[in-house]
């Protein structure tokens, strides 16, 4: 195929003077291994470019998409959302184009897992199922590779590369079932057969589970639910479209969490695998989101930061015209204890190693019903005493981060598999005092 | 259009697959969403290619293409049979398909008033202006409407001979109506929490009727912020239809999927709660619940003439007087489980691997009314349209919540509630059910938005229900 960025110059030079355009290409190959009873069973991968296309004629304003980039398909492109730019009424809030800037120097790359096969996912998979031996596995191992290039009318062009890769899976008994996450930037960053052991050794730990009376509980969370956690303070918080329209929890300058916690947004740092510029071609860089426990800034694409008379942070992402922009890089800041430590100082909680299919009851009191999977652990002096079956909970998120809340930063800070999918959130386990469970595994 | 499919699967069979299959899609979506009277997103979308699948041993190979060249389609085959061929490091028992009729055949969704046809200005104005009416009620914030269309044509060809071409239309929007609060927000939408989707063309939106209803719920958002807080405890739940519609989804709909009985699942969307062995005895609910996967429904969201393996649309029962009798399965799993193909592999696009999907899982009416079922009841709740949904791994433990909910005494409705929410577990839940509305008001709701499988997968089902009443429930969930 042709690079991404000329076929983004391309699009722009069809559409000419006769409007304001924006174009995005992105282009590679993503692969995913998937394995279930402990056998591949489905195996998949595709090369599918996606171009999109933004258009405004006056102050009319209109998207296309296409995934053919011949010549006449991105001719009928233009064509296309020109006319539909046409018969708009005047947007009153068009935001104008990105002008010429420069994004920071980074690439988020790494060839072996550009040139991974299905050979090497399947090495990891081998890897994770011999973990558990007498256990059923069941997971994925993926690749991806992704060449993003942006240009627009104003004389901004842009590109960038990044390469991701996870292993993710659990082990099953009879009764029982134990989950491990890992995501990173390379393939040679798995380590299949640490995943598998501890997803085996949590399945073995969850055996004999038994019921407990639902109530308000000292916890210990793993990555995965601090993950889940900001991706939903994030997505319906700290978003400027949310702010906007009121139905944020959003202070900015208050303090409405714990003094410990610490949350960032950047793509540009270490450890970080996002791109360094946005859906709009907004340069990117480190937004503090919470310091200090203060509510500090929240993000906006173009739109939302001329509506709040400041600008973009760079965050405009697919839907971001009608969900808002989103945080795709956060980091929460990390402690020095060990998973062992937190659970050492807790007399009676428990030890959550996942939560699953969490839903918001309403954005502004951020009140979240979920439940525990793969993992639910008694917590008695200090030690894990057993494993409990698991339980729903009905818990604001803003509370259970609030000050005075967060007795323990983790010092194993990881991309956790949060509830809106891996890579997006680098986060510790969390000591929290009390997480409010409505409901056991019978109701 | 079905020889990049072919060029596909002869590359497939010639790289050493026992059996192929490749479609060939090609579609194109309009999606408008409005807010507060401006348009905040007009996109026209177009995709094609092709995806092959490639059968070896105990795995499917899969491998997508955007290109239609003979090189690249013989690339993506040879792909296809090769990332099969990998998967022996980790094997299994070798994948066998349950025998389906070879068809040549097409099929078209029947439509009216073809969705992408319709002058945009036209689409544009009715948004608009429902949004305006909304947003004139004092208290009201936002005020969003929205219109989606899809018009997909696939060609799809196996190694055993299927030639099928369908054009698939579906259309379908909705809108709604925000209230804020000091520390809440209060939503109600029309005609469905995340609009109302069906196959056909935009005369499915027509009938609708949005100017007609875009005040009242405008008011009921507003109203909403003042009434009171949904009580806790255990009262007789009755369920207006698009809510019951959500919970047939969430409750039966994945639970009955055979790839998830069979573990496929386990690590991501999960199992289920039911054992095969118990298929034809296991009680499910009360003698009131009778369930269908009907892919021929005409109008349903979940209709087609012929799923993604080449099986033909057919109606499979599956819970009939209370007893579990049926799944939702595609040739490899039905193998497996002994069972005939029920024609419910689908794939979301050319680029994903079709696995099972729902149809249209409904729920058939009964012989009552919601009018005789309110008259009916001394006390209880009555609450309607979805605002959130939560269920576990097995499909048993569930809370949903509501938009609004009425207080029900001695047969008459009464105050209006806030936040309402209930819980349960799915086969005590559904042993509750004791009162069924009438074909009168039997919809075909339709889901556009079901998630599944990884890379994840978004599937459009269709759930039809009337407004149902359950003796005792437990509700009033409080954060």
């Amino acid at each position: 195929m042709t690079q991404p960025l000329e076929i983004a110059t391309r699009l722009v030079e069809m559409v000419g003077d006769r409007a304001e355009a924006e174009a995005q290409v992105g282009s590679g190959v993503e692969a995913l291994t998937r394995f279930a009873n402990s056998f591949i069973h489905q195996n998949v991968a595709e090369d599918t470019p996606a171009v999109g296309l933004k258009l405004a004629v006056d102050g009319k304003v209109a998207s296309g998409t296409t995934n053919r980039t011949d010549d006449e398909s991105l001719s009928r492109l233009v064509e296309e959302t020109l006319e539909a730019a046409s018969l708009q009424p005047v947007d009153p809030e068009w935001p104008g184009l990105t002008p010429p800037s420069d994004v920071p120097d980074v690439d988020h790359w790494d060839q072996a897992t550009a040139d991974a096969d299905p050979d090497a996912r399947a090495a990891v998979v081998e890897q994770f199922v011999a973990a558990g031996p007498g256990m059923r596995a069941a997971g994925y191992c993926d690749t991806a590779a992704m060449r993003v290039a942006f240009a627009n009318s104003a004389g901004h062009a842009v590109e960038g590369r990044t390469t991701r890769a996870t292993v993710d899976g659990i082990h099953q008994t009879d009764e029982s079932a134990g989950s491990a996450h890992q995501t990173g930037g390379s393939i040679g960053m798995l380590d299949g057969a640490a995943a598998g052991s501890l997803a085996a050794e949590r399945a073995k730990m969850g055996m004999n589970a038994y019921d407990i009376k639902p109530g308000d509980y000292e916890v210990v969370l793993s990555p995965e639910c601090a993950a889940t956690i900001l991706t939903f303070l994030a997505f319906y918080g700290f978003n400027g479209k949310a702010v906007i329209e009121g139905q944020s929890f959003v202070d900015l300058g208050k303090q409405q969490f714990d003094e410990t916690v610490e949350v960032w947004d950047d793509a540009t740092g270490d450890g970080s695998i996002g791109l360094p510029f946005d859906l709009e071609g907004t340069p990117k860089g480190r937004v503090d989101l919470i310091a200090g426990g203060v509510s500090k800034s929240v993000v906006h694409d173009r739109r939302t930061a001329k509506a709040a008379g400041v600008e973009s942070t760079g965050h405009s992402i697919p839907g971001s015209a009608t969900y808002g922009a989103f945080p795709s890089d956060m980091v929460m800041g990390d402690g020095d204890e060990s998973p062992d430590d937190m659970i050492a100082a807790v007399d009676r909680g428990l030890y959550v190693a996942t939560f699953n299919y969490c839903r918001i009851l309403d954005p502004k009191s951020q009140v979240v019903t979920g439940l525990t999977r793969n993992g639910t652990f008694m917590i008695e002096n200090g030690k894990i005493t057993g494993a409990v079956t698991n339980m729903r909970f009905t818990q604001s998120f803003v509370e259970a981060l609030g000050p005075g809340r967060v007795l323990g930063l983790g010092n194993d800070r990881r991309f956790g598999d949060g509830e809106f999918g891996a890579g997006l959130v680098r986060a510790p386990s969390l000591r929290l005092a009390s997480w409010h469970f409505t409901g056991g595994a019978e109701g | 259009m079905f020889e990049p499919a072919e060029k596909a699967v002869q590359a497939a069979l010639d790289a050493g697959a026992t059996y192929a299959d490749a479609r060939m899609l090609s579609t194109r979506t309009e999606s408008i969403s409005v807010q507060n009277g401006r348009v905040e997103e007009l996109e026209r979308a177009e995709s094609a290619g092709v995806g092959v699948r490639a059968l070896i041993g105990s795995s499917w190979g899969f491998y997508a293409t955007a290109d239609v060249d003979d090189a690249a389609l013989r690339t993506a085959g040879e792909s296809a049979a090769d990332i099969a061929r990998a998967s022996a490091r980790v094997p299994g028992k070798p994948i066998e398909l349950a025998d389906v009729g070879v068809t040549e055949d097409s099929y078209v969704t029947p439509h009216d008033e073809a969705p992408l046809e319709v002058p945009t200005t036209e689409k544009v104005d009715m948004l608009v202006g429902v949004t305006e009416t909304m947003q004139a009620v004092d208290g009201v914030a936002l005020a969003r409407a929205a219109f989606q269309a899809w018009d997909t044509e696939k060609w799809f060809v196996s190694s055993q001979g299927h030639r099928i071409h369908q054009h698939i239309v579906e259309s379908g929007g909705g809108m709604d109506a925000t209230a804020l609060g000091e520390s809440e927000t209060q939503r109600r939408s029309f005609p469905q929490s995340f609009g109302q989707y069906e196959t056909g063309g935009y005369e499915t939106v027509r009938r609708w009727d949005y100017p007609g209803n875009a005040q009242r719920i405008a008011e009921e958002a507003v109203a909403l912020l003042s009434a009171d807080e949904c009580p806790e405890g255990e009262t007789t739940l009755i369920l207006e239809a698009s809510q019951l519609a959500l919970q047939i989804h969430e409750s039966v709909g994945h639970a009955i999927e055979l790839d998830r009985i069979l573990g496929w699942e386990a690590a991501f969307a999960g199992t289920s709660h039911l054992e095969l062995p118990k298929l034809g005895t296991h009680k499910y609910g009360s003698p009131l619940m009778n369930i269908t996967a009907d892919a021929t429904l005409a109008g349903a969201l979940g209709t087609f003439g012929y799923d993604d393996e080449g099986t033909p649309a057919q109606r499979v029962p599956i819970v009939d007087e209370g007893i579990w009798v049926g799944v939702l399965s595609g040739r490899d799993s039905a193998h497996i489980a002994g069972l005939p193909p029920g024609g419910m592999v689908r794939g979301d696009g050319f680029n994903r691997l079709p696995m099972v999907r729902m149809t249209n899982v409904g729920l058939l009416p009964g012989d009552s009314s919601l009018e005789e079922i309110i008259s009916e009841t001394k006390d209880g709740i009555y609450m309607s349209t979805n605002r959130s949904w939560s269920i576990d791994d097995k499909r048993l433990n569930f809370q949903f919540g509501c938009e609004i909910a009425w207080e029900v005494k001695d047969g008459k409705l009464g105050r209006m509630l806030r936040n309402p929410t209930y819980t349960g577990i799915t086969p005590r839940f559904w042993a509750e059910l004791d009162m069924l509305a009438g074909g009168d008001e039997w919809v075909h709701w339709g889901t556009p938005n079901c998630g599944k499988g990884q890379p994840m997968q978004v599937a459009h089902t269709g759930h039809s229900a009337a407004p149902g009443r359950f003796a005792t429930v437990r509700v009033g969930v409080k954060g």
